[in-house]
């Protein structure tokens, strides 16, 4: 339990001393919520509609910007092999690794999400909700971006493939998501909710399997 | 053990399917019978199609769109479960035949699975009066579509094929969550999709006049994929020779100089 700990804290301690990361994810994030309002014109009840799907696209577009920093810089500096010859096996690192990206990656896209709610006219109870639903949906976001990021840590082409790898994964997620988000009837909202979290749960305990199988398989 | 046992008697039956060279002996005169086979059957099938079945009722003539929607839509499917048998192979056993398998399927699922949403679309638009709809099964299918496309470029990407092979295998097996999804989306989505009507508990509900052009499709259609397969198969080992040749000749090259 103490080396998942001390992987989480390396992970956290690696980010936080970057800097940029972080702030480069927010504005990103916040950035699409500014864009769309001028794309598509400052129509509020129009805005208000779609905007928990811009919330959840903001958070998946901010997700694949980081899922490179996930485990390439450990393949390339090799770490990853250093991993596979740990006292802990391959798929509880990952699985840390996971909790420690979500923690910089997901986080603060929730943090800021009942912000870009507001700017796009969502009633602040919804904008509130919406850091609930993402709570539930955002570690799917993560553990299918892991699978990805692990199955193209090889490639030094890696950077484009990956996106279309993650995308029709993570579409189930995005229905959900804005579905429970959506102001149509409550039951519905509640099933949404439901199947969210069935997901995230599904998602989270195949991740660090299938993860650990392609690094594997990639530091040959 | 088996290799000694291999050298001195006949090959056994697996050795004879699965080693590249000898697949390429007896798989060559498969092709064309299996094109044969193929062409009647798409023949009789056709025959059956349009002037051997009456149109429906309520659809008219445009329920002959179901002979050719109904089998891509579930050879897309029976592919997916191709390259999953396949990836298993690839990862068990790492048979250099199974990365082959795998990767002659990924581009023919493709085209099955936009044949059967093309079609699908060309078939709402007459009855029920819109190309394309959000259903469950629409929309699933359209994310086996993007599997099947992201499969494809992944293969493009690797240098290193004996690695990629099993790289996509895991990703083929994440990725089959999607297959019971698209086939109990029907059943959990009720919105504008039917429900199955040929493989049910109770028996088919299509009348015998429609199911008989129907299966003789399906048929026609598999074997196109199996016909497809096999030349696939043997291109790509014939791809796989020429590659490890030329890097033979270019090293023999590189040391005289």
């Amino acid at each position: 339990m103490s080396a998942i700990g001390a992987i989480i804290g390396r992970e956290l301690r690696l980010s936080l001393r970057q800097g940029g990361d972080l702030l480069t994810l927010l504005v990103l994030f916040i950035g699409i919520g500014v864009l769309v309002p001028l794309a598509v014109g400052p129509d509020r009840a129009l805005l208000a509609r779609i905007a928990p799907g811009i919330i959840w696209i903001a958070a998946l577009l901010a997700q694949l910007l980081i899922h490179d920093r996930l485990f390439r810089a450990d393949h390339e500096d090799g770490s990853l092999l250093a991993f596979r010859h740990a006292g802990l096996p391959l798929e509880a690192i990952v699985g840390a690794k996971l909790v420690a990206h979500w923690i910089t990656g997901g986080l603060p896209v929730i943090i800021a999400a009942p912000l870009m709610g507001v700017m796009l006219g969502l009633e602040p109870m919804t904008a509130l909700a919406a850091v609930g639903v993402l709570v539930i949906g955002t570690p799917a976001l993560t553990a299918l971006v892991a699978i990805s990021a692990a199955i193209t840590v090889g490639l030094r082409r890696g950077g484009l493939v990956a996106p279309v790898l993650i995308l029709p994964l993570t579409l189930p997620v995005l229905i959900f998501g804005t579905g429970a988000l959506s102001a149509s009837a409550m039951a519905a909202q509640g099933q949404a909710v439901l199947l969210l979290g069935a997901l995230s749960l599904v998602s989270v305990a195949m991740a660090p399997f299938a993860a650990a199988a392609a690094l594997k398989i990639s530091g040959e | 053990m088996s290799a000694t046992e291999n050298r001195s008697g006949p090959p056994g039956l697996w050795t004879r399917i699965a080693h590249p060279g000898l697949f390429l002996g007896w798989s060559r005169h498969l092709v064309v019978p299996l094109a044969l086979l193929c062409i009647a059957l798409f023949a009789v099938g056709l025959y059956f199609a349009f002037p051997g079945s009456p149109a429906d009722y309520q659809m008219g003539d445009t329920v002959r769109m179901m002979y050719v929607h109904v089998p891509s839509a579930w050879l897309s499917q029976f592919c997916y479960g191709v390259m999953c048998v396949s990836a298993i192979g690839t990862l068990v056993w790492r048979h250099p035949m199974a990365d082959v398998s795998q990767k002659a399927a990924a581009p023919l699922g493709a085209a099955f699975t936009a044949l059967a949403l093309f079609t699908g679309s060309m078939w709402g638009r007459p009855t029920w009066g819109t190309f394309w709809e959000w259903d469950g099964r629409m929309t699933s299918t359209l994310i086996l579509l993007f599997i099947y496309l992201g499969i494809v470029a992944l293969w493009r990407a690797f240098d290193d094929q004996l690695k990629a092979a099993r790289v996509i295998a895991v990703f083929t097996l994440v990725g089959a969550i999607n297959i019971p999804i698209i086939k109990f989306s029907v059943d959990w989505w009720q919105t504008l999709h039917q429900p199955a009507s040929v493989f049910r508990l109770d028996g088919p509900t299509i009348d015998t006049a429609m199911l008989v052009p129907l299966l003789v499709m399906t048929g026609a259609f598999s074997v196109l994929f199996l016909t497809l397969h096999l030349v696939g198969m043997r291109t790509e080992i014939g791809k796989r020779r020429v590659r490890s040749l030329q890097t033979a000749l270019a090293r023999a090259e590189g040391g005289a100089r």
